[in-house]
């Protein structure tokens, strides 16, 4: 009746409560995860609001556990997530292997704070991007998007559920303690609005259901546990059945069709922004809070009279290689500042393949990059 | 008023600044209708340590989230107010809890010394309004939000127990406000 | 000839990896049988395993199965649970898998007493990785990386379970396997978290490293360490120290963890709103 006249849900929300806030929009059921600081108000608002919508929390006994719970969880039907920080994201890895492998689709969230180990708890850093590309062993390929604000958080969350489900795969939403923790407007999109992707289930019957083959698009399509679809899961590399093989073509087409299914993809899984990149000379590519130190740069630069723009990654694994391929080819120089002392600016350096220079600015110390300091390394490199 | 305006509300874990920010960050963002941002900066306790809570107010989309020269600085311990005047802008505002802030410093900002703790245990019998007192400070001083958005924002945000304890803690700082600026 | 068996295996996974003698088979076998008597509906099965010999088990079986990681099978299982109440989830481990790696969500699943039936096979010893001493093998006795004699005290596995919150707990042997299957039967049919530990033989690694080089030693051995509960709590302490008591130790009624989550989402319902 009143449709155009509805009232936009607008709000004050923390980053840690927008991924909440995303999840439940794109159909989230189950979390499981252990306190860490600063991830923790994500699983605060899980245990508060999953019941009421009938859904299911658990606060596990480690993170081992808490992956471990949400593949379960995901096998047996229900959209899952967790969230933790470094120290608990490198207990993940073991059975975050186990849900590539088997390819399940689930949602990990890693707010990073100050490494290694126990680090700097409360305070921010970006220096996790490698380990979210390479963490688990064996050779294996990932999705990671990186919000830079608490508007992204919510999307992008929505946007990581929908590619676990569409590419059977886990993804990894990488948060820093700066966004995690901020509060910023947030326009809630009605659930009307969003696109919600829901995994592929077989159209056979179970009797000529094979877990593991692929439909064209590289994706099997996957019978829930207890849907009268009897199969078998192993961590073991498996033939179309889902039995362990030793037959190396098996293996060979298995490990392959794993990467392929992500990179043949590529154009819907890539997301990034381009801020004054037209004319720029310098260009800046950046991710997560500081991206929006980098953006308030160009314009601190532009003023200056320096030709400068930015690349936001939103996506960070599969990593543009493309887009900063060309970029390299427009500008002169490209700066790469991050909370680490240099991991994205190794990528940036290998899609360049030397067509401009590509240099790091890292920041180590716990606290966000200010917009000063970027300008500043600019002014640096162009004195060199 | 500037485009962009930043605020660092300083002192100490337990005073409840992290709050003062959420609802400051609040009254400019969902009742005033501009954009703001709200963020912190503490250590491992609870209770007492640093604390920091930073709040950003533009009318245009904020990039940087963070304080980069603060306009309005609050100052509730010596050590922030130490640590955190030195950021401050050279026309920005100091306010200061005038008992827990002996060394005021030697700037040429405006400076608005109060007891503000001290009047809360006194008028209320708790110093946790002390917060709340100090954002009607704020708001009354400089008008960054308007005295409706910070009334709807304070009550949205407290618990009802206590909405009413402070609604009259947020009028007392309007009052203390006007005293202060008339005192100038 | 077909047996109950049969209707139970996939028949294309045989024959199995396990070496002639182990006692894998028995229990594999036990368990078949205990759910035959159950009477449980297949598609409705989950069964879920960890890494070792013990663990290919659930590779063999034809329900919705799950060979996980290293000690994590308990974890995943709780996540099948909570997510599906209704599905009937087994948990088949080595004695390495659910009391090393695996011990701290074995203690943890206890307490919550989820509604998950844990069958352990202790054949006291890491079998696929060569006869490596486990927190079961007993002090005293010898493995690839206890080549002198092993000097740590093993855990009992049912106290521990009894003592971390567990609904049901029990004992059986390969020697056994009437016994085994009666006492599977009975977790199966338990709600809450019910643990099986089933002594078992690994000629290969545990029996050539101690002396019992033949699977019938092996099987003779156990029949000498395990006697039934009613005799063990007469033994003197130092003859306890020597032997295992089998039977069914604890049965108790305790609300299960799925069951007590479901009152939590009536809680939050009737609270409403979305704060």
């Amino acid at each position: 009746m009143n449709n155009l006249k509805k009232k936009k849900n607008i709000k004050l929300l923390q980053g840690n409560e927008a991924c909440a806030e995303g999840a439940l929009l794109a159909g989230v059921k189950f979390f499981a995860g252990y306190p860490i600081t600063p991830s923790s108000e994500i699983a605060e608002n899980m245990a508060r609001k999953l019941p009421k919508i009938g859904g299911k929390f658990i606060q596990m006994e480690d993170e081992i556990a808490s992956m471990a719970a949400v593949i379960g969880a995901s096998i047996a039907g229900l959209k899952s997530l967790t969230a933790t920080s470094g120290p608990g994201m490198c207990l993940k890895q073991e059975n975050l292997g186990f849900a590539i492998i088997n390819e399940i689709p689930c949602v990990v969230v890693n707010a990073q704070r100050g490494g290694p180990s126990t680090g700097l708890p409360t305070k921010p850093s970006q220096g996790d991007m490698m380990q979210a590309r390479w963490g688990t062993h064996g050779d294996h390929p990932i999705i990671a998007l990186a919000p830079s604000t608490v508007n992204e958080i919510l999307t992008l969350t929505i946007k990581a559920f929908n590619f676990s489900e569409k590419y059977r795969t886990p993804v990894i939403l990488l948060l820093d303690e700066v966004i995690a923790h901020m509060r910023e407007k947030v326009e809630i999109p009605a659930p009307e609005n969003i696109e919600v992707i829901n995994r592929k289930k077989p159209t056979v019957p179970p009797e000529e259901y094979l877990p593991f083959k692929p439909d064209e698009d590289g994706v099997p399509p996957m019978a829930n546990f207890g849907e009268g679809y009897r199969y078998h899961i192993t961590g073991l590399i498996h033939n179309y059945k889902g039995l362990p093989t030793s037959n190396s073509q098996e293996i060979d087409a298995f490990i392959r069709r794993l990467h392929n299914k992500i990179q043949k993809n590529i154009k819907d899984i890539i997301i990034y922004e381009k801020y004054s990149l037209d004319d720029a000379k310098i260009a800046l590519i950046a991710y997560g809070s500081v991206a929006r130190a980098a953006e308030r740069t160009v314009k601190l630069a532009r003023e200056e009279g320096l030709k400068v723009g930015l690349l936001k990654l939103l996506t960070i694994w599969p990593f543009p290689f493309e887009e900063v391929n060309r970029l390299a080819q427009q500008v002169d120089l490209i700066i790469v500042p991050e909370m680490n002392l240099g991991q994205i600016v190794l990528e940036a350096e290998r899609a360049a393949q030397g067509k401009c220079r590509v240099v790091p600015y890292g920041r180590v110390d716990g606290e966000l990059i200010n917009p000063i300091e970027i300008l500043g390394k600019i002014w640096e490199e162009i004195r060199k | 008023m500037k485009e962009r305006i930043e605020i660092c509300l300083s002192g100490s874990g337990g005073q409840g600044l992290i709050l003062a920010g959420i609802i400051l960050a609040e009254a400019a963002g969902i009742y005033d209708g501009k954009e703001a941002v709200q963020s912190q900066s503490y250590g491992p306790e609870a209770r007492g340590g640093a604390s920091r809570s930073e709040v950003v107010i533009s009318n245009n989309t904020i990039d940087y989230p963070k304080v980069i020269k603060s306009d309005i600085l609050l100052a509730l311990t010596q050590t922030a107010c130490d640590k955190y005047v030195k950021n401050l802008n050279k026309d920005g505002i100091l306010v200061a809890d005038s008992t827990l802030v002996t060394e005021v410093p030697n700037i040429s900002n405006k400076i608005y010394l109060f007891p503000i703790a001290e009047t809360a245990q006194k008028k209320f019998g708790t110093k946790l309004v002390t917060n709340i007192i100090s954002l009607g400070i704020i708001v009354g001083l400089t008008e960054v939000v308007s005295q409706e958005a910070i009334k709807k924002a304070v009550c949205f945000r407290v618990p009802v127990k206590a909405k009413e304890v402070n609604e009259k803690a947020l009028l007392l700082g309007f009052d203390i406000a006007k005293d202060l600026k008339t005192k100038k | 000839m077909k047996t109950v068996i049969n209707n139970y295996i996939r028949e294309g996974m045989f024959p199995n990896i396990w070496c002639p003698g182990c006692g894998n088979g028995i229990v594999l076998g036990a368990i078949i049988r205990a759910i035959d008597d159950l009477n449980w509906d297949k598609d409705k099965i989950v069964a879920v395993s960890g890494i070792g010999c013990s663990s290919r088990i659930t590779g063999y079986v034809d329900f919705c199965t799950m060979n996980t990681t290293h000690g994590r099978a308990l974890p995943f299982a709780t996540g099948i649970k909570m997510a599906n109440p209704d599905l009937k989830v087994i948990v088949v481990m080595g004695d390495g898998d659910c009391s090393a790696i695996g011990g701290n969500h074995f203690i943890h699943a206890a307490r919550r007493n989820i509604d998950l039936t844990a069958i352990i096979i202790n054949n006291m010893i890491y079998g696929m990785t060569g006869g490596q001493y486990s927190p079961l093998t007993p002090t005293g006795k010898f493995g690839s990386t206890a080549p002198y004699g092993n000097i740590d005290q093993s855990f009992d596995l049912c106290e521990l379970a009894i003592a971390a919150g567990a609904s049901y707990v029990a004992r059986g042997t390969v020697y056994n396997p009437r016994q085994s299957t009666s006492l599977i039967k009975n977790a199966l049919d338990k709600k809450g978290f019910s643990v099986v530990e089933i002594i078992s033989d690994c000629p290969v690694s545990y029996g050539k490293m101690n002396k019992m080089k033949s699977p019938v030693d092996m099987l003779k051995w156990i029949k000498d360490i395990t006697v039934s509960k009613k005799v063990w709590e007469g033994l003197s302490p130092d003859e306890k120290k020597e032997k295992y008591a089998i039977g069914e130790f604890l049965s108790k009624d305790r609300p299960d963890y799925t069951e007590l989550y479901e009152e939590i989402i009536k809680k939050a319902q009737e609270r409403g709103g979305n704060k």
